[in-house]
């Protein structure tokens, strides 16, 4: 019964690793760009969450109402206004961009707010279960937060298979020339892409923060742990990021079971095998 | 005079330091077709292109309704009415016919074309509209191309090469829809390899050669020996 427990709350962690790959993955689909600041944005979430909660004195669930617009805009700055520059047929200019907007808000970050690490407090619903027999029982705040990732990865398949938005990335993505002849403005519609990366990254922010301690340092972590449930679950592929998450998240579990100091080990390992075995991922997007 | 519909005034254009046109000059007047012919890396396809906002060109080089135009992007020079069918189709590959239309259709300009005439125009694409595009012969693909840019119901059509790899009846059949799509009253500037294809279907006629209009005239007063002259340049 312990293992069944330790699986389920991997498969529960797993939601949130997901919706870190989620919105790396939209970005490195629609324009070939790699965010290497993608952690950090998560973390700039969270604080911008933090300061919302203390300044509004709100639910940190209910702050997700201001966070996600803000991020949103964020990124639809970031990109219009420095990252569509580094973008061409070298991939080098913008890993190099982004890897110093990362250091950047690592160290702006640290600046104001220090490198005590806080937390977000949701209230009761943190300390809250379900019992589903056998004597176990799963909390409502990872049940939630899966659900919302689930969600999350819904939204996103049914924003690019069935609206015109979605359609626009697509396009774009095939052959960014051809869709400037079509009338598609390419930095808009890269924009409007980041938009919606750092609106899913605001989510994941929040989650985390309600999740766990976090302080200015945690973001690279985070970003490998999006790369890595990418690329288990296969690029270009959304629900492959979230079967993606779920491996990386249970065998970071279940690797914690075994010896607590194998934690994230476990996830490595977990990542390395499929890359060796099956270096397409588990679910690689088929070319129709 | 009233400013014809697109007017391309000694029109240079670079591929870094190689130099693809010297000083083009062409005229589309409303509802005209218009061929460009020559041989291969004459700078037919250069031409369309900085039409199309795809090079950068000096700005009054290219004059649309009276209208500097040159050198804006291609997105604006799209929303202004002027769609180019590119050369090899270019179809978005992960997206099916019907998309592929509607990606052509997102600006929303008012006009006679839309999904049903476009499947009037071709019927034979609107059995396969849910298909993925690259799943289509090439034919089929090129008809997907061409009602693509009509779907942003364009004033001036540009088309570059649509003969191109394909058999000669399904030529036939593409050519037999140029008619049709000139009735609209929208005019076509037509690039093309296949001089009798060429002569067949343009009023007039441009011949480029090494970058330079080599011969220029009505299609029914060019003589074969004349176009031969200006294709090979002997």
């Amino acid at each position: 019964m312990e293992w069944v427990n330790t699986i389920l709350q991997g498969v529960l962690l797993g939601g949130l690793y997901a919706m870190f790959a989620a919105g790396l993955s939209l970005i490195f689909g629609v324009m070939r760009l790699v965010n290497i600041a993608h952690g950090d944005l998560i973390v700039l979430a969270a604080y911008v969450a933090l300061v919302t909660v203390q300044t509004l004195g709100i639910n940190p669930i209910l702050s997700l109402v201001i966070v996600v617009p803000v991020m949103a805009i964020i990124g639809y700055t970031l990109q219009r206004g420095l990252l569509n520059r580094t973008l061409g047929d070298d991939l080098l200019p913008p890993l190099l961009v982004t890897f110093g907007l990362s250091v950047i808000i690592q160290n702006g970050l640290l600046e104001l707010f220090t490198a005590d690490s806080v937390k977000l407090n949701a209230g009761a619903v943190e300390i809250e279960s379900i019992a589903v027999g056998g004597g176990l029982a799963v909390g409502v705040l990872p049940l939630a937060q899966f659900a919302l990732a689930v969600v999350v990865i819904a939204g996103l398949q049914w924003l690019f298979y069935r609206t015109a938005l979605g359609r626009a990335f697509r396009a774009t993505s095939d052959d960014p020339s051809v869709a400037r002849l079509m009338g598609l403005n390419n930095a808009h519609v890269f924009a409007l892409a980041m938009a919606l990366s750092l609106a899913i990254v605001a989510v994941a922010g929040v989650l985390l923060a309600v999740r766990a301690n976090f302080d200015p340092a945690i973001g690279p972590a985070r970003l490998i742990f999006g790369f890595e449930a990418v690329i288990i679950g296969g690029l270009g592929s959304m629900w492959g990021t979230l079967a993606g998450g779920i491996i990386l998240g249970v065998a970071q579990a279940v690797g914690a079971q075994l010896d607590p100091g194998w934690n994230l080990l476990a996830g490595h390992i977990a990542f390395l095998v499929v890359l060796a075995l099956r270096p397409q991922g588990l679910f690689p997007k088929v070319q129709g | 005079m009233a400013d014809p519909l697109l007017q391309v005034r000694a029109l240079d254009a670079h591929y870094g330091d190689f130099q693809a046109l010297f000083g083009v000059s062409m005229r589309v007047t409303e509802g005209e077709v218009v061929a460009v012919i020559g041989a291969n890396g004459a700078g037919k396809s250069t031409l369309l292109k900085c039409i199309a906002g795809a090079m950068p060109v000096r700005r009054n080089a290219i004059q649309y309704y009276g209208v500097s135009i040159g050198g804006d992007p291609a997105h604006e020079v799209v929303s202004r009415g002027i769609a180019l069918v590119p050369e090899g189709r270019r179809l978005f590959p992960s997206l099916t016919v019907e998309e592929n239309l509607l990606i052509g259709g997102q600006l929303g300009r008012k006009g006679p074309w839309n999904l049903k005439r476009v499947y009037g125009l071709f019927p034979m694409l609107e059995q396969h509209r849910h298909q993925p595009s690259p799943s289509l012969s090439g034919g089929q693909q090129q008809m997907v191309a061409i009602g693509r840019a009509l779907m942003s119901n364009p004033r001036l059509l540009l088309c570059d090469e649509i003969s191109l790899g394909l058999a000669p009846i399904v030529i036939r059949d593409i050519y037999a829809s140029i008619p049709a799509i000139a009735a609209e009253g929208l005019s076509l500037v037509i690039v093309e390899q296949d001089i009798v294809q060429a002569l067949k279907t343009a009023r007039h006629v441009y011949c480029l050669q090494e970058g330079r209009v080599a011969l220029q005239g009505e299609a029914k007063t060019l003589t074969r020996e004349k176009i031969s002259a200006a294709y090979f340049g002997v």
